[in-house]
């Protein structure tokens, strides 16, 4: 048995079904190998598009993605996903090809030093040596990534490996002494954080992404205290959007309760989420009121690194719910809830209607449509920002989204991940014309494997939010930003690759749009032409504080207490 | 304020490289660094001079136990024996130079460990105070070259930097 062989048998009995990926000189033998393999392989056109596929079948089904390259040109398109899946925590293995071992270091042709380049954002690399280390590799690949925090492990094979003769066991052991993740919550910890709880006034639970394996524990937990929840981006979903108990999203383009409801809260109770800068807004004045944090993760790095955490606890975010709701009690907030309510009532999200096509009103309209019964991708941009706001999912794993890095392009090729992973959901990918320019070539992904992924495009012709953002603080020097004088006819484009085209242009249009989009049998891509100078509000600036927080529209701007 | 701090790790290729870029990407500051073999087969350990409030060192501590291949990592707050160690180049030009040199080379117990017509090479063990103080003290005869290795550590008495048992992981 060759190199290549012996991985694909490892990747196997670690249970890989899928593995996107594009082929390459150096990676050839794995290739050859592959053409024997029952693993399934999906041929993207650019191995970004390769990287976030596997990431959105991560996020989608809780397993973890494979992605496959060949050597430097190859491998170093997967940076951006690989960065994009370490900021968002998602576990994601890729298997790169090398040069052979005795032309590392010779500028040898489609040679780079991939380790090196991907060990600030990857969670663990290896360089493999020998063929017969490839099942504990692959082994120490796959637990890394999915344990603990997950993160993606790449795995970077010299072609000789790969066809040097494989002697070596597959029962290989984990040689790991310096990683011992701890999973459960310390109890004096749990039991501090619920007398926090319930001596607090106005108490909140904030959700980020490390929650979304803990629906159940959370519900149950939440329920059970009648504690207001917020979920961060990444943590949409985690909690039921149309629950009562729900407040919304926080931060830059959060809601006005949750935003409110963390300004004056006494009591947070964090769990799974990084204070990221976007939620949190400027530190020093982030939750004011609150004497007591509680920080619940699963990484000792980021409790105390961005806000100070008074109770820390380290560990999975299932099993601390699951002690917490050992001693949780129902709470009496009834007070702290009246206040709650109001913000909720007065500030729901609404958008200003105008005579053009809105881009709220498309995402409101199939969300009306479906029941929200989907799973959702976007891009990076204002349209993601609609969908977080007016596509409130109920389900975990169905808000596939750039959280951390922001990464522009994400939406289709995570519609397509999310589409192997769970082939009997409804995939929709909320696009923006610039973001979906960024890997528009997966459209051929979509007809090779007839994947069913509905891609709308929210065409405002401009790179929206960072107008948006030239509007707000550059005093509408649009530098740079617009679109409309060169993009396609996105309808059309996508005819040219043999898959359905839809355009919308009038709001009376809208819903034999939606439907037309839905009821379609097979790929569509449809482009709504939405009014181009709308903006994302709320919003709280960069570096603000939820006082700052901006409702409407700067024409009619209204600062807002908190 | 200055800290030290010795990690334990495995021995892998590009552990070091990890360290370092993981000092780099975050933004703390290293001052030195030293790595050398243990006596355990397969452990190096590694000392780290780092400087910043006890937030950045908190995290630096934690940035560094995430890192697969670290086993444990000790900020020396503690009583410590810290060491570092110095060669210095000096140009002694005649008889009344290499005279001065040498009671500074006695004052401070360092060793001369080559001679040549015009040049001393002299070895100096001791903390980094000690050492920058020798330096200084020799500056005004002409010093070609200062070659120091970064501050290694370790902690007085019983104390020591084990490896933890090896536990199964969840």
């Amino acid at each position: 048995m060759k190199g290549a062989e012996a991985l694909l048998k490892a990747l196997e009995r670690e249970g890989v079904e899928v593995i996107f990926g594009h082929p390459g000189g150096a990676i050839m033998p794995t290739y050859d190998a592959l053409y024997d393999s029952p693993i399934r392989h999906i041929l993207v056109r650019h191995e970004q598009g390769g990287v976030h596929a596997a990431t959105g079948y991560a996020r989608a089904s809780g397993r973890v993605g494979v992605v496959m390259a060949t050597s430097g040109p190859g491998a170093l398109n997967l940076v951006t996903g690989l960065a994009d899946a370490f900021m968002d925590s998602t576990p994601v293995v890729a298997i790169t090809g090398n040069v052979p071992r005795a032309l590392i270091g010779t500028d040898a042709f489609q040679e780079a030093d991939v380790t090196g380049v991907t060990m600030p954002i990857t969670k663990h690399n290896y360089l493999v040596q020998d063929a017969n280390d490839i099942p504990r590799v692959v082994k120490e690949a796959f637990h890394i990534a999915a344990t603990g925090r997950p993160g993606p492990v790449l795995i970077d094979i010299p072609k000789d490996v790969q066809l040097a003769e494989f002697t070596g066991s597959f029962e290989a052991e984990l040689d790991l002494p310096g990683y011992k993740p701890t999973t459960k919550g310390h109890p004096k910890q749990v039991e501090r954080a619920l007398e926090a709880l319930e001596k607090a006034e106005r108490p909140i639970l904030m959700v980020g992404g490390g929650a979304q394996h803990a629906h159940g524990e959370l519900l149950a937990f939440a329920e059970k205290t009648g504690l207001p929840v917020i979920t961060t981006l990444m943590g949409l979903g985690a909690f039921p959007g149309n629950h009562p108990l729900w407040l919304g999203m926080p931060g830059m383009h959060g809601t006005v309760a949750a935003n409110r409801a963390i300004h004056h809260a006494d009591v947070i109770l964090a769990i799974g989420l990084r204070f990221d800068d976007r939620v949190t807004g400027k530190v020093s004045r982030f939750a004011p009121h609150a004497h007591t944090i509680i920080h619940v993760d699963i990484d000792p790095a980021e409790i105390g690194k961005v806000v100070r955490t008074h109770i820390p606890i380290v560990g999975d975010a299932r099993l601390v719910l699951k002690e917490m709701l050992k001693g949780a009690r129902p709470l009496k907030l009834a007070t702290w809830w009246r206040e709650l309510e109001e913000w909720r009532t007065r500030h729901p999200l609404r958008w200003k209607p105008k005579p053009h096509l809105q881009s709220q009103e498309v995402i409101r309209a199939f969300f009306e449509a479906t029941g929200g019964h989907a799973i959702v991708t976007t891009g990076v941009g204002q349209h993601q920002m609609f969908a977080a706001q007016f596509f409130p999912v109920t389900r975990p794993r169905s808000f596939l989204t750039s959280g951390g890095l922001g990464t522009m392009g994400v939406g289709l090729p995570f519609a397509i991940g999310a589409k192997v992973a769970r082939p009997e959901e409804l995939v929709l990918d909320f696009d923006g014309d610039g973001s979906f320019q960024m890997t528009l070539q997966e459209l051929a992904t979509l007809v090779k494997y007839k994947l069913d992924v509905k891609v709308v495009i929210l065409n405002n012709g401009y790179l929206g939010m960072v107008r948006q953002w030239q509007d707000l603080f550059h005093a509408k020097r649009y530098s740079e930003v617009y679109l409309a004088d060169s993009n396609p006819d996105f309808a059309r484009l996508a005819e040219a690759y043999g898959i359905r085209g839809i355009r919308v242009e009038r709001k009376e249009d809208l819903r034999k749009g939606v439907e037309a989009v839905l009821h379609a049998d097979g790929p569509v891509v449809a482009e709504f032409k939405v009014y181009h100078e709308e903006g994302v509000f709320p919003m709280i600036p960069a570096g603000g504080a939820a006082e700052d927080m901006i409702l409407e529209n700067p024409a009619e701007r209204e600062e807002v207490e908190a | 304020m200055r800290h030290v701090i010795s990690v334990l790790v495995q021995d892998h290729p590009r552990v070091l490289n990890r360290i370092t870029s993981l000092f780099a990407r975050r933004g703390f500051n290293l001052e030195s660094l030293a790595v050398g073999t243990t006596h355990q087969p397969g452990l190096s350990r590694i000392s780290l001079v780092v400087s910043g409030d006890d937030r950045t060192l908190e995290q630096v501590e934690k940035q560094l136990n995430r890192l697969i291949e670290v086993l444990k990592v000790t900020d020396h707050s503690e009583p410590h024996v810290e060491r570092e160690l110095c060669l210095v180049k000096v140009h002694v030009a005649g008889v009344e130079e290499r005279l001065a040199v040498k009671d500074i080379q006695e004052a401070f117990r360092a060793r001369v460990v080559d001679v040549a017509q015009k040049t001393l090479i002299l070895e100096l063990t001791g903390d980094s105070r000690k050492i920058d103080s020798f330096v200084e003290a020799l500056r005004p005869y002409g010093i070609l070259e200062v070659m120091r290795t970064g501050a290694v550590a370790m902690s007085r008495g019983e104390r020591t930097l084990k490896v933890r048992e090896r536990r199964e992981v969840v």
